[in-house]
């Protein structure tokens, strides 16, 4: 057993590490939100004299106090950090009561009135669209937040041309994150002028823009610390930012530390969630397996605020069919806003959900024209030299997808346990059984998405000891243990000899959100620049004593190498460097390779390299009591070079878990007013120990020329593709295709049961 | 004045106390913040704690209860000579942390199993472990992990250096 390197593991089963709530400052005062029981209305009084009145409140805030924007955001500034004259959604704030302690807090929260005139109500995306729906939206004029296209040939023509059509309708729910740790923002207001951040945030670069925005003040001016944060999984970027902008306005106005903490109904309530998706396919195949035609529509709700989905349902569109070649396509997917809690990142991004579509798809189709759903896969997998649906050419990194797919199968035993499928007629033991795939290409990092680019720095000390920062930050999964893993095997010492600093916005610029599995890569890439800067550097200053010429120096075993069995321990060399009066630092960047995008025609290199997944399941189902048990899991992913392997392996194993939670229990529950009812773990169920069974993974590594590195990375390929192996393995035991999340296995039994009594 | 012990120091409180919760006391008034609140109603286990030597989820577990009892939390593990207890090497040697926020807990409950059940079996630990919720691991290392401190503190076991 290879043991795990992390930097923060000691301190985290020590009970040392601090997260945002471990933190308390001498004269904290304890903020609280102030929600309405109403999900859509006009405000025309919010009375708070009697709350503010209340023993140990210092204050209450509501809109009138923001100095700057009422709302920010993401990519449309519309999240409010209070709602001024009208609620959108269950999760709008009101106001934030200040006071001594939380208990004087919650008590005056209590006590803040609105008088609120309700608005129809819109909860569900078809009905946003029609033309008669209330408009969710502030000035705009329909529920349409965006529409990505893809137009390639002509399907329409082609279709007529299929020898089978699949069409078929497919929906998911709301997902909440579930990050064990609730939101929480301290904010401090320091004798420079500065404000201090922390927070319990997904990217303190993010959460400085949103409280520059609400708060007027300039980025330079508020300084947003790294430090352990519990879980996000995309979750904690928008809310959690505005929870910490909350607290540095009130933090601002007493002159005085404020910490807002959210419990868990609360965040709930508020966070925004992964977007539910309708989506209706129609594909066409030829008899020979040949996926050649695909018009597909889909409506992703954004719920009442914008957040991310313009950029999740972007991806959507790129993966709209999973990696299989194709050369005519019509797929639209639209972003629609409604008076749902709003909606934004999650763990896979917009792909999670049309990969739970589209592998099904394929599945029906091999089980209608008698192939096997391996071997389906196998003859429209994209390979090297494959053009993607977006035209984009797969001819510059190597397009391992039927590796990855062998290697799953192999490890679970596909070829001899799929004549163990039941289809319906339960065993001789009595049980359904069945063995499902899937698998999928992701786009690295954000792509056309975005603006990618990141950043690190490399500072040698006098004593030759590092220290390094780079842009990428910790929510969980590892980033800077990685980034000193890969530090520590390009300049040859060990990793103990690197400090990791705990990056701050004050520390570093901004390297880009840690999002799209992309920390490995981008931070990785920005290193190696900053590490080959250092080196030059130190080659240039010292060469004198380490080689006759023009020799390059090694950096090895601990010590930096000339010719002739020279040497120099880091610590002479250190101090060798500023005797010289040179800096041995050195700050690295790295660009993303270019990237191109037709938003009309929805064609482009839309991302800049890909990595190639595939999962496999094996279940058991119980046809009198609908019990499934999931028996074996097996994954591969080629994520082109593995840094810190048991982290990897981590990923892979929480990925799946995670997304079999969306396969088999998940479901955030409104009721029919848009009011939150899955507020807390009791009603809003996660996989627990006992659910799954180990799952065995497989890295595999095929070196990315397009990373400077080699990496690419795994946290969402792991999550993305196990709700439609285990729907498919449900189909394998049962017969049925279940199209909607979460996969009611319960009352297919039911259903089938009865007709067999019948 | 109630006593209560925790990591072996006594402690006192008052009557006005008794109707707080354990985890307050022990976040707020000792400030000991290794053990978290994860969901306040007793559902992920993030702050579990041991009151005598009993796994016990302190966000539902009165003050009052915990009268005259022993208390041990994370804090309360490391040596004197800030060695690790077997249960915490082996979280971090099995790659079983992730974000960390279940990890105290996980450890408390861990701890509970392996006095009940010195060589408890992947499934045994998969139950014992049944009411801790991770959402970063899938569970799979952190079940390892326990393994391997089983393994470890076996009395008669040659594996102290295992894995190292």
């Amino acid at each position: 057993m290879k043991n795990c390197f992390r930097n923060d593991a000691r301190q985290k089963v020590t009970g040392t590490a601090r997260f945002a709530d471990d933190l308390s400052f001498p004269g904290m005062a304890h903020a609280v939100p102030v929600y309405s029981s109403h999900v859509h209305a006009r405000i025309s009084a919010l009375l708070t004299d009697e709350a503010r009145s209340m023993p140990g409140v210092l204050a209450v805030y509501t809109w009138k106090d923001v100095p700057g924007s009422l709302s920010a955001g993401q990519i449309h500034a519309d999240c409010p950090i209070f709602v001024k004259d009208r609620i959108r959604s269950t999760g709008d704030v009101l106001a934030l009561v200040v006071a001594d302690t939380r208990s004087s807090a919650l008590a005056a929260a209590e006590k803040v009135r609105v008088r609120a005139e309700d608005l129809p109500l819109v909860l569900d995306t078809e009905e946003a669209l029609k033309p008669d729906s209330p408009v969710i939206p502030e000035g705009r004029p329909s529920n349409i937040v965006n529409h990505h296209k893809v137009r390639k040939g002509d399907p329409d023509v082609r279709m007529e041309e299929a020898d089978l059509i699949i069409e078929e309708f497919f929906e998911t729910p709301l997902i909440e994150h579930a990050y064990i740790e609730p939101e929480c923002g301290i904010a401090l207001p320091r004798e420079d002028g500065a404000l201090e951040i922390y927070g319990s945030v997904q990217h303190p670069f993010s959460t400085r823009r949103f409280i520059s925005a609400y708060l007027a003040r300039p980025l330079a001016s508020i300084i947003v610390h790294g430090h352990a944060v519990g879980g996000s999984f995309g979750g904690k970027d928008d809310t959690a930012s505005v929870v910490c902008a909350r607290a540095a306005l009130a933090a601002v106005d007493l002159g005085r530390p404020v910490k807002l903490l959210y419990d868990r109904p609360w965040s709930m309530r508020e966070s925004y969630k992964r977007n539910p998706y309708k989506m209706w396919y129609k594909a066409g195949f030829t008899k020979e397996g040949k996926l050649h035609s695909v018009i597909s529509r889909t409506l992703s709700d954004s719920g009442a605020y914008t957040s991310t989905t313009p950029w999740s349902t972007w991806r959507s569109a790129v993966q709209n069919v999973g990696p299989y070649e194709l050369n005519d396509i019509r797929a639209d997917v639209y972003g629609v806003a409604t008076n749902n809690i709003f909606t934004g990142a999650m763990r896979g991004f917009g792909s999670p959900q049309t990969n739970f579509a589209f592998e099904q798809i394929m599945d029906m189709a091999a089980e209608k024209l008698d192939i096997d759903p391996l071997e389906i896969r196998r003859i429209n997998a994209v390979r090297d030299g494959s053009e993607t649906i977006t035209g984009q050419v797969l001819d510059d990194h190597t397009v391992s997808l039927v590796e990855v797919l062998d290697k799953a199968a192999g490890i679970i035993g596909y070829e001899s346990r799929k004549s163990l499928n039941t289809r319906g007629v339960p065993g001789e033991d009595g049980k359904l059984r069945g063995i499902g795939l899937a698998c999928s290409y992701r786009g690295c990092s954000l792509g056309a998405e975005g603006m990618d680019f990141c950043c690190a720095t490399v500072n040698v000390q006098f004593d030759g000891s590092v220290l390094m920062d780079v842009s990428v930050f910790e929510n969980g999964q590892g980033a800077p243990s990685a980034m000193m893993i890969l530090a520590s095997q390009m300049l040859g010492i060990p990793v103990e000899k690197i400090h990791y600093n705990a990056s701050s916005t004050a520390t570093i610029p901004d390297g880009g959100t840690t999002v799209a599995s992309r920390g490995t890569l981008v931070g990785g890439g920005a290193l190696k620049d900053a590490v080959d800067q250092l080196k030059k550097i130190i080659r240039d200053t010292l060469k004198k004593h380490l080689v006759d010429g023009d020799e390059d120096i090694e950096f090895r075993d601990d010590r930096i190498w000339g010719s002739r069995g020279r040497s120099l321990s880091w610590a002479e060399a250190g101090r060798m460097m500023y005797l010289a009066r040179v800096y041995p630092f050195a700050l690295g960047t790295f660009q993303a390779p270019p990237v191109t995008w037709d938003e009309e025609t929805g064609q482009g290199d839309a991302y800049f390299s890909y990595v190639y997944s595939a999962q496999a399941v094996e279940l058991e189902i119980d046809p009198k009591s609908g019990v499934c048990s999931i028996l074996n899991i097996a994954a591969a992913h080629d994520i082109g070079k593995a840094v810190n392997p048991p982290m990897v392996i981590g990923q892979i194993q929480g990925g799946i878990v995670q997304g079999a939670g969306m396969a088999l229990t998940e479901k955030f529950l409104l009721d029919d007013e848009g009011r939150a009812l899955s507020l807390n773990f009791s009603k809003y169920k996660i996989p627990r120990a006992t659910d799954l069974p180990d799952i065995k993974a497989a890295i595999v590594e095929n070196y990315d020329p397009l990373s400077p590195t080699g990496v690419k990375g795994i946290g969402e390929p792991a999550l993305e593709i196990i709700a439609p192996a285990i729907a498919n393995a449900v189909a394998a035991a049962t017969g049925s295709h279940l199209t909607s999340l979460p996969l009611d296995i319960k009352a297919l039994t039911k259903s089938m049961f009865e007709e067999t009594e019948s | 004045m109630k006593k209560i012990k925790v990591n072996g120091s006594e402690h006192t409180f008052t009557e006005e106390q008794e109707e707080s919760t354990l985890l307050s006391f022990l976040r707020e008034e000792l400030r000991l913040t290794g053990t978290k609140n994860g969901c306040g109603e007793g559902t992920c286990g993030a702050c579990t704690v041991l009151v005598n030597n009993k796994a016990v989820r302190s966000c539902r577990y009165k003050l009052g209860r915990a009268a005259d009892a022993e208390v041990l939390t994370i804090e309360g593990l490391i040596r004197e000579d800030g060695s690790l207890h077997p249960v915490q090497q082996a979280f971090m040697d099995a790659g079983a942390v992730q974000c960390g926020f279940c990890t105290p807990g996980m450890i408390m409950q861990t701890l509970d199993l392996l006095h009940k059940n010195p060589e408890p079996t992947r499934e045994e630990i998969r139950k014992a472990l049944k009411g801790n919720l991770c959402r970063c691991t899938g569970y799979q290392t952190i079940v390892d992990a326990v393994q391997l401190a089983a393994a470890r503190m076996m009395p008669s076991a040659q594996c102290t250096t295992y894995g190292q």
